[in-house]
């Protein structure tokens, strides 16, 4: 049994002439404890099938499971979905509420989750994520992009997911923070034993977190593969040795 | 020849409960029909440096500079009305936060051939035709459908193209891109890159590049800034960058995770405080 | 900067320490951003004024402001004992502009309270429940907003009788639309938003989202707009009574004083001339709040 399942998934949205197929059979698992990666076009699904295994993207086919447990069509995912998957957005400046501090934001969550010991988890989040308290009653407005980022994967955290996934995390982000994020992610991946599905563009972030990785194009999974093939630039898809020579480095034509 | 700009001594500065705070501190620096990049971490004052050449500091933020010369004219004296002119016309910049920047409410096609007409009179059914030429120019798959499409309902890389596409439409003499292509793929970074580039080489663009990508800045640009604290702590020939002596630069480039060595951890910056207080470096 | 007092550092403080401490600093920071404008604290010291004036009608007010004397009919500005003078039936103009304040205060009031919240529930359970909710409810607001303001409220008041509270209902039941349509657009542009995608990933349902997370941002520009609003909705007020269909005689509502006043508008102005000037300096003083309020609540609202 895989931590997350995906078999022949379509997605599509709109319909008629707008209808866009933003992902086509795509097929793959990752065990569980595992990180997975997800790169790729531009524009090529990669964040839409994290939505629509979400249920943030309602129209689609095929079967996913998380657990070995079939997620259910549509919108809605029971209390149980909700407590093992979560998520962190790809831009920490739009994923925070602004008028909500840091205190209201976990406190909400746990609330939804039905937790009653709220104070100390919410000390012992922001502790995971490298906040000291004094950031707990600050609004979005008053902490940098890195900041806003460890708040966004403390709210994902709070639940006490076993999967996480994570939508080109430090994108938003330089490299100094990038750093902090990256290690502050395999830190709490070694400690709470987590499953990672990963999204981004950096094709050296991406062999620094991952095991596995699929390459995306266009909606479809056109590759999958180990992290050494990756580092020895010894893909089989003409589209992934296109992506490996242009992250070597801009050449200019 | 006088350079196409030239920055003296700017300062940015912004009131605050406990003070004055100085966002960017003292940068000069001059710019011909090249690519320039600026690399620091966050909060160093990248964007601020280049929205201020644009005077788009809002109030309370305060602008001074003993000059920013554009040609030779000098745009701290102009009025308002005659930097809306320069903004847009002279001047084009591409704005950090795509999704801030495009208007939520109205459709790709409709922002597209609106800002085509600002600047060319011309028909509508011509601006349409250019707005999906630009959207083609830019990668975009299937732009007929883009163009009906809403911001929400684009990719993060696909905001970030259409902002791109956005900023040259008037043909600007001096394009500021403030992290352009933060979220877009290498392959498709590369095709956005080569635009930028064709318009310096061909016709002579000059080319403010923002980026926390060091090892793209090293690659793509002529030379660069290093900013930290509101300052340039460094400045070199940008093939040169992955020889830096400053201990920030240095910093910076040893927390890059890389595809050809694997690393258990990767390094953290530690910061020393004497960094922010040494003045600006002039670039020669 | 001058020494900082213990209140105001806990206040200004960068780490708050409390829930409490949290949102006093932030309306405390909102009310610093607020006194910088001139314009909008002047709005503001009249609308407190009005206030002081409404609650101690009764002890500043110098007569009776139904007391009718009519040997002392019409009498001047500056006549003693009547500073504003008197109507046609001998009654202080003073005293009744003061206990005017009362009805328009409460009138204000009521339609401050019904028409915005109105306004928001519908336009954002419109915006983000989408779809033939969303169908429905727009024609419903269209409908509204195709009839004039004051056609409509005469409508209303006519179908219902008229009255004070009758007259505040269709004045609420006429304002609600546009605050719907505000309220819609932004849902509209919120709903799609990352952090509202967050919360529903921890289970919160649309109730939930619509009052906790969306409401919150919708209702700054709400206040702003009602504010805005406000001399509109107190000219209507006084128009109604104007028409006889608001406040009912003796009532000293501004608007029917005005009404009475207009037969002596030649010759013996000030009857309707001062509570004209009361509409419009209250209607100023809103304006001049309004303005100073968006400034602290949606500082990139403008230009
Ligand atoms: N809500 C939506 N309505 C319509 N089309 C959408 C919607 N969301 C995404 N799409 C379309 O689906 C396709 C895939 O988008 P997606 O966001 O998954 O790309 P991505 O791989 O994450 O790209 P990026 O790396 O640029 O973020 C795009 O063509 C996009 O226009
Ligand atoms: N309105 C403001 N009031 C006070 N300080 C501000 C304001 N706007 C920006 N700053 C400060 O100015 C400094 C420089 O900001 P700037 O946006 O230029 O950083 P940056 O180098 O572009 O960082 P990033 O990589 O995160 O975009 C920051 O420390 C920021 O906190
Ligand atoms: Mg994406
Ligand atoms: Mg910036």
């Amino acid at each position: 049994m895989s931590a997350l399942f995906f078999d022949d998934v379509s997605v599509w949205f709109g319909e008629g002439r707008d209808r866009v197929d933003a992902v086509r059979h795509a097929s793959f698992r990752v065990g569980h404890g595992e990180s997975f990666g997800l790169v790729g076009e531009s524009g090529s699904g990669k964040s839409t099938i994290m939505r629509a295994l979400t249920g943030l993207a309602p129209d689609w086919s095929g079967r996913m499971a998380v657990n070995g447990n079939p997620v259910p069509r549509g919108r809605h995912r029971n209390r149980l979905f909700y407590k093992s998957v979560q998520m962190v957005f790809q831009d920490p400046y739009a994923s925070l509420h602004p008028r909500q501090s840091v205190d209201q934001v976990l406190s909400e969550t746990l609330h939804l989750h039905g937790f009653r010991d709220i104070e100390p988890r919410i000390v012992r989040l922001l502790d995971d994520v490298g906040l000291g308290p004094a950031f707990r009653f600050r609004y979005p407005h008053q902490l940098s992009g890195g900041q806003r980022q460890r708040v966004a994967i403390a709210r994902a955290l709070a639940p006490e997911p076993s999967i996480l996934l994570l939508d080109e995390p430090t994108s938003a982000l330089d490299v100094s923070v990038q750093a902090e994020i990256l290690n502050l992610l395999t830190d709490l991946r070694a400690e709470h034993k987590l499953t990672f599905l990963m999204v981004s563009h950096d094709l050296a972030v991406v062999a620094h977190m991952c095991e596995r990785i699929a390459v995306m194009q266009a909606g479809e999974i056109v590759e999958v593969m180990g992290v050494d093939e990756m580092r020895a630039l010894t893909p089989a898809h003409s589209y992934t040795r296109k992506l490996l020579q242009a992250s070597l480095g801009y050449t200019r034509g | 020849m006088t350079p196409l700009l030239e920055v003296e001594d700017l300062w940015v500065r912004f009131p605050t409960r406990t003070g004055l705070f100085d966002a960017v501190r003292g940068v000069s620096f001059k710019l011909g029909r090249e690519r320039l990049g600026i690399v620091g971490e966050s909060g160093s004052g990248k964007s601020m440096t280049g929205r201020s050449i644009l005077r788009l500091i809002r109030p309370p933020g305060q602008v001074t500079a003993a000059h920013i010369r554009l040609d030779g004219e000098d745009l701290m004296q102009h009025s308002e009305a005659q930097m809306r002119k320069v903004r847009g016309q002279r001047i084009s910049m591409v704005m950090q936060d795509p999704k801030f920047s495009l208007n939520p409410v109205m459709s790709v096609g409709e922002q597209l051939i609106e800002a085509w007409r600002v600047h060319k009179k011309g028909s509508r059914a011509e601006a349409r035709r250019r707005a999906l030429d630009m959207l083609e120019a830019v990668s975009i798959r299937d732009p007929e459908r883009v163009m009906r499409a809403h911001p929400h309902e684009l990719s993060g890389g696909m905001g970030q193209r259409i902002m791109i596409a956005m900023m040259l439409i008037p043909d600007p003499e001096l394009l500021i891109a403030d992290e352009p292509t933060s979220a877009l793929d290498v392959s498709v970074q590369a095709q956005v890159l080569q635009i930028m580039d064709r318009l310096v080489q061909d016709r002579g663009m000059g080319l403010i590049f923002i980026s926390h990508d060091l090892n793209l800045v090293a690659d793509f640009c002529d030379r660069v800034l290093i900013m930290y604290a509101g300052r340039v702590v460094e400045t070199c020939a940008a093939d040169k960058l992955h020889e830096a002596k400053h201990p920030y630069t240095r910093g910076l480039l040893n927390s890059l995770p890389r595809l050809d060595a694997p690393q258990k951890r990767l390094e953290v910056l530690r910061r020393d405080p004497a960094w922010a207080q040494a003045p600006s470096v002039r670039p020669s | 900067m001058t020494e900082m007092t213990g209140l105001r550092a806990w206040l200004l403080t960068d780490t708050p320490q409390s829930r409490g401490q949290a949102r006093l600093a932030s309306l405390y920071q909102g009310w610093l951003a607020f006194r910088r404008n001139p314009m909008a604290m002047f709005g503001l010291a009249i609308l407190i004024a009005l206030l002081a004036i409404g609650a101690l009608a009764p002890w500043i007010a110098p007569h009776d402001p139904f007391y009718q004397d009519l040997t002392a009919r019409l009498q001047p500005l500056g006549t003693p004992g009547h500073p504003l003078g008197t109507d046609s039936l001998g009654r202080d103009i003073l005293s009744r502009l003061i206990y005017g304040s009362r009805i328009t205060l409460y009138i204000v009031t009521l339609v401050a309270l019904i028409a915005p919240l109105a306004g928001l529930i519908v336009g954002t359970v419109s915006g983000y429940l989408g779809g033939w909710v969303d169908m429905v409810l727009m024609r419903i607001t269209d409908i509204f907003l195709a009839f004039p303001r004051l056609v409509l409220a005469l409508a209303f008041v006519a179908a219902l009788g008229a009255g004070i509270e009758n007259a505040v209902l269709a004045i609420a039941l006429t304002a609600w639309p546009p605050y719907a349509r505000i309220a819609r657009a932004e849902t509209l542009t919120l709903r799609n938003a990352d952090f509202i995608s967050a919360v529903r990933l921890h289970g919160a349902g649309p109730i939930r989202i619509i009052t906790r997370h969306i409401w919150p941002l919708c209702i700054s520009s709400l206040i702003v707009r009602v504010t805005l609003d406000m001399a509109g909705i107190i000219l209507a007020a006084a128009g109604l009574g104007f028409l006889g269909l608001g406040a009912q005689p003796p009532s000293p509502e501004w608007g029917a004083m005005i009404s009475e006043g207009r037969r002596f508008i030649l010759d013996h102005w000030w009857v309707a001339t001062m509570p004209g000037l009361a509409i419009f300096t209250v209607s100023l003083a809103f304006n001049l709040l309004g303005d100073g309020l968006r400034d602290v609540l949606d500082p990139k609202g403008e230009k």
